[in-house]
């Protein structure tokens, strides 16, 4: 388990770096950077003017539908890593059994395909 | 001992991000604050030695999940005002159900106190026999397993179409692509030479 665990150490390494970089160039900004705020620096100035409304906006429902999309088809690759390792490992019967479950699962996927794209989601307009 | 300190800092991690996560002001923040959480769960499921199901967390919740989320937050009109409104309407409802999931926490907790977390039916090695999790996983799944794996993929199909049924509206007069049709139109098709006599108007 250990040994296991140590293959892990450089991710470890890593993230330590990651944070420590990041950090060295927040806290260096804090303390060598001037500051002399002030609230004219951040407002609107000659030809701006102050917003009338909040810029936050409703999305369109079509981006939730394409991300929709984009979690089933990951899924479904997902699936396909396990299989593709262990499959030329298995004795011949569980072979042909796993490689067809796999080709009905692909079948089910791809009919799903066919009516997404029958539908005409994949559009945009 | 480095090992119980990492799963001490992810759960702990784990957890304040969750929290942050219901506290929040901010819905976009949530949902930022939910990734934090999916990564350090990845991060113990490493440590429980479950490297495939880690690395599905990380490719799966935090690469669409959240993508997902982060859409759903910004289609909903955010209205402070209103959400603090709903706070006192839904606090009823809302403790009950999160008192009978603590109750039923701390009921397993007691019990795996009691008699060991899996004293009778120890927890397999996830990476037994020198194969890697990865093989485990695929050794079962496609054959042993096989009915689970067809429903999960009949379940992916159902959420194909029902998402398309609930929301895919298509606009009318849009005028769209058919490349069929484009590459088969012809002069004769597109052109039409109209003798017309003098004081008359055409009709198309």
């Amino acid at each position: 388990m250990t040994a296991f665990l140590l293959q892990y150490l450089p991710i470890v390494i890593f993230l330590g770096v990651a944070v420590a970089i990041g950090l060295v160039f927040m806290v260096g900004a804090l303390v060598v950077a001037p500051s002399a705020p002030d609230a004219e620096k951040l407002s609107a100035y000659e030809c701006g003017f102050p917003a009338f409304e909040d810029s936050r906006m409703k999305f369109d429902v079509r981006f939730y539908l394409v991300s929709i999309l984009f979690i089933i088809f990951d899924l479904e690759v997902a699936f396909l890593f396990p299989w593709a390792v262990t499959l030329m490992k298995m004795p011949h019967g569980a072979q042909i059994f796993a490689f067809t479950s796999m080709m009905v699962f692909l079948a089910d996927l791809t009919l799903g395909y066919v009516y997404v794209w029958k539908k005409g989601a994949l559009e945009w307009e | 001992m480095i090992q119980a300190l990492a799963f001490y800092v992810m759960a702990a991690v784990t957890v304040l991000a969750a929290l942050a996560v219901v506290g929040a002001r901010n819905p976009v923040h949530s949902v930022l604050f939910l990734i934090t959480a999916f990564f350090s769960a990845a991060g113990l499921f490493v440590l429980l030695g479950a490297e495939f199901l880690a690395m599905l967390l990380v490719v799966v919740y935090v690469g669409a999940v959240a993508v997902l989320f982060l859409f759903v937050v910004m289609m909903l009109d955010i209205d402070f005002a209103k959400l603090k409104a709903g706070f006192a309407q839904y606090l009823p409802i809302g403790g009950l159900v999160g008192g009978i999931l603590a109750t039923e926490m701390i009921l397993v907790a007691l019990a795996v106190g009691r008699e060991g977390a899996a004293a009778k039916n120890a927890l397999p090695d996830a990476n037994a026999g020198g194969a890697s999790n990865i093989e485990a996983i695929g050794q079962v799944l496609y054959t042993d397993y096989s009915y689970f794996f067809e429903a999960a993929g009949l379940i992916l199909l159902v959420a194909m179409i029902g998402a398309i049924v609930l929301t895919l509206r298509h606009k009318p007069h849009v005028k769209r692509q058919d490349i069929g049709a484009q590459v088969a139109r012809t002069p004769k098709k597109g052109m039409e030479v109209v003798q017309i006599k003098p004081g008359s108007g055409v009709e198309l």
